[in-house]
């Protein structure tokens, strides 16, 4: 299961890493929030994956619940890193009047 | 336990919150936002002098013992730098006040800053890993908005370079933070340097300290740099002051806890990257500072090679290097903030960004003149400025410890410094005056109280080294002893 | 924009309110099982954007007359203040308290300040998610 869940993570990290790597804003903004979630997977991985009861209150062999803290704390912050940056690419569209990349670099004496 | 440890970072955002609500009253956001960090400079004053009685001090979050609840930690280190941010960032308020424009005030601009200065000091103060992440986040969010105040081309291109970037090295470090978590089972900082001590630094935890060096080095500026000189020259003159002087700040207290508190025994690969990346920081710092004529660029390298200088003194890690990089991280907060105002008011007051376009400045603003070439003295190091000392202890630390190397580069790079802003210095203010006074804007009061606040500041840390060495050396002795900070977290509260 | 669309907009008077119960829900369950204030906020939030969506938003805006950056900033109010409501009382920050209680109808019940803070939680994520939609949708 762990292997499974590595080898996910991966290819969303691979999906993350082209969509960072193309032209178009909101492609980019996407990858980093897949990027995000791959970290996500991660977290949950290496704290190892198994059934388990309730932590504190349940009986029996409790899971640990500090990795589900974690993900729901940067869940949160991806959220919020994620509706930012839309908001900035659609100010920067407004703007500008485009989402490509190579068409906003500076003029050269700028 | 005491509450007054989590008020840096728990005023600013309450009263960020608050003044959401207030959105139309621009003077009572202006006063209430500026008591903030008044009282936040009078607490920490207080807090410093209590850990010189007590020791560390921690709070537990919500009565959870470590290691299993959050907490923040106050020993010297941290409390000086929440100080010197507090300072800093008063400062840029005011200066605020009289520079940005009526429709940012209704936009929420002071809540941003205020919880800016939140996230700094929250990242200064915390206890956990995990939390430091949280920290580093809330900061980098309001940073996100604060860039783009203005939102003019150049500034929401950079700024989406900025983002980009920032959420990038956050992912590594969230990475980071995972692979920590699976090796040693806890996220509480004293408790994972207590494991790693017993344990021994595993290749495995030297690997992730290095995926922790790339984190830090990404955000403080250390060598991966290349997002910075663009960022920190667009937003607006006091927003980029907090930032020259505070962000990259963040990066490196970051780097100074975890390889001084968790990954200091295999000190031959960790700190020798450290050193290389340092020098390389140093190097290309210095070419950038000379090659630009933007007043706003010359700036934003001067920032960089200050990171390559404080980031000596880890690489040497020897008892006086480590002290005098706390005396220059100080120094360095309060200076840039400085520098960075100087550089926004001439652009201000000219309507000009290259040097080379200004000139004869100091005819019509003697004070302005004058304050720039304190700023270019004490950068350069000259006694009894406050750049002085930390840099007579680094190159004592360096030599102490056989690294001429890094000690030529560091010496090397305050030429490099004093010259590019001498230039600045003799281009823009001495040589025929150009524009005359009438067709000047002319410079607020708010502009000069807030800039000769710092201006005194600098001189306040230099004159007074003395009085601040006890601060700073208790600072150095918790950071070389990392026992001591295990102690104060795992001992009686 | 008006899009005379009869099969969504009867559906959605109905399915609106079947979200709300499942936010409510969410929100209460969140205390000792999966759910609680963001998730539960979060879903009140696609509540209300279908609302925006099927109606078009001047409507909903004269129906539910709220400035919704406020709704968020009571909420980052009320979850920062359960924090300092520790202090009140001595205690170390963030400290929650709860206790039992006999209430008519209810039984004996379980109440806690966490819930404050979770129904701040919930506030915000409603307030941002609005306000975030209505910014981009509204200069058009």
């Amino acid at each position: 299961m762990e292997t499974l869940v590595t080898i996910l993570a991966g290819v969303l990290v691979t999906v993350a890493t082209y969509l960072l790597l193309s032209k178009n804003l909101i492609r980019v903004i996407i990858g980093t929030a897949i990027l995000t979630h791959a970290a996500h997977l991660i977290i949950m991985v290496v704290s190892g994956l198994k059934t388990g009861s309730v932590p504190i209150v349940g009986e029996g062999d409790p899971v640990d619940p500090l990795p589900q803290a974690l993900i729901l704390t940067s869940i949160v912050i991806g959220f919020a890193v994620t509706a930012v940056s839309l908001v900035l690419a659609y100010r920067t569209y407004q703007e500008v009047g485009t989402d490509k990349l190579d068409e906003l670099r500076g003029d050269p004496d700028e | 336990m005491n509450n007054l440890i989590v008020m840096p970072m728990a005023l600013p955002v309450l009263m960020g919150i608050i003044l959401l609500f207030l959105r139309p009253y621009v003077k009572v956001q202006r006063s209430l936002s500026l008591l903030v960090f008044v009282a936040n400079i009078g607490i920490s004053v207080y807090l410093l002098h209590l850990i010189q009685q007590n020791g560390v001090i921690r709070l537990d979050f919500g009565g959870w013992e470590p290691p299993f609840g959050i907490l923040f930690v106050a020993d010297s280190f941290s409390m000086l730098l929440v100080l010197a941010s507090s300072i800093v960032a008063a400062a840029c308020l005011i200066y605020s006040f009289s520079s940005v424009e009526p429709s940012f005030e209704k936009n929420f601009y002071y809540s941003f800053v205020l919880l800016l200065i939140a996230g700094v000091n929250g990242s200064f103060l915390t206890g956990d890993i995990f939390n430091l992440f949280v920290c580093f986040e809330i900061m980098l969010l309001s940073s996100y908005v604060l860039i783009t105040f203005g939102g003019k081309k150049g500034q929401l291109r950079e700024s989406i370079k900025y983002v980009i970037v920032n959420v990038v090295s956050s992912w590594i470090f969230l990475v980071a933070i995972a692979y920590l978590y699976g090796t040693v089972g806890t996220l509480n900082m004293a408790h994972i340097a207590d494991r790693i001590a017993e344990s021994g630094q595993t290749p495995t935890l030297t690997v992730i300290s290095v995926v922790f060096l790339t984190v830090f080095a990404l955000k403080a500026g250390l060598f991966l740099y290349f997002w910075l000189p663009g960022s920190y020259s667009v937003p607006v003159t006091p927003v980029a002051a907090m930032f020259g002087a505070l962000l990259t700040k963040v990066g490196i207290y970051a780097m100074f806890r975890v390889f001084t508190l968790m990954f200091y025994h295999e000190q031959q690969i960790t700190h020798t990257i450290i050193g290389i990346l340092a020098g390389l920081t140093l190097i290309g710092g210095s070419i950038g500072a000379v090659a630009y004529k933007d007043l706003r660029m010359v700036a934003a390298y001067n920032v960089v090679i200050a990171v390559g200088f404080i980031l000596v003194g880890l690489a040497v890690a020897t008892p006086a290097a480590i002290e005098g990089s706390i005396y220059y991280l100080i120094h360095d907060i309060i200076i840039k903030a400085l520098l960075f105002l100087l550089a926004g008011t001439m652009i201000a007051v000219t309507g000009q960004t290259k040097m080379d376009e200004i000139s004869g400045l100091i005819k019509n603003h003697p004070l302005l003149g004058w304050l720039f070439f304190l700023t270019t003295l004490s950068l350069a190091g000259i006694p009894p400025l406050s750049g002085f000392i930390g840099k007579v202890l680094i190159g004592e630390g360096a030599v102490g410890s056989g690294s001429y190397v890094l000690l030529a580069l560091a010496f090397i790079s305050s030429i490099f410094v004093l010259y590019s802003l001498m230039r600045i210095f003799l281009t823009s203010f001495w040589g025929e005056t150009i524009i005359s006074k009438d067709e000047e804007i002319p410079a607020k009061k708010g502009w000069i109280v807030s800039t000769c606040i710092l201006a005194l500041g600098t001189i306040a840390l230099g004159l007074g080294a003395e009085p601040m060495s006890v601060y700073i050396q208790d600072a150095a002795e918790t950071l070389l002893n990392p026992q001591i900070y295990i102690d104060a977290v795992f001992g009686d509260n | 924009m008006k899009i005379n669309n009869v099969i969504l907009r009867t559906v959605a008077k109905l399915v609106f309110f079947i979200i709300l119960t499942l936010a409510v829900y969410l929100f209460f369950a969140g205390h000792n099982s999966p759910g609680g204030g963001f998730s539960g906020g979060l879903v009140l939030a696609s509540a209300l954007v279908l609302l925006f969506i099927v109606f078009d938003i001047e409507t909903i805006q004269k129906g539910i007359p709220i400035d919704f950056k406020l709704v968020a900033a009571f909420g980052a109010f009320l979850s920062v203040g359960t924090g300092f409501g520790a202090l009140v009382f001595g205690e170390n920050f963030l400290t929650q308290a709860f206790d039992y209680f006999n209430l008519p109808f209810f039984g004996e019940i379980e109440l806690t300040t966490v819930t404050i803070f979770e129904a701040g939680v919930a506030l915000v994520v409603v307030g941002v998610v609005v306000t975030i939609l209505l910014s981009i949708s509204e200069d058009e």
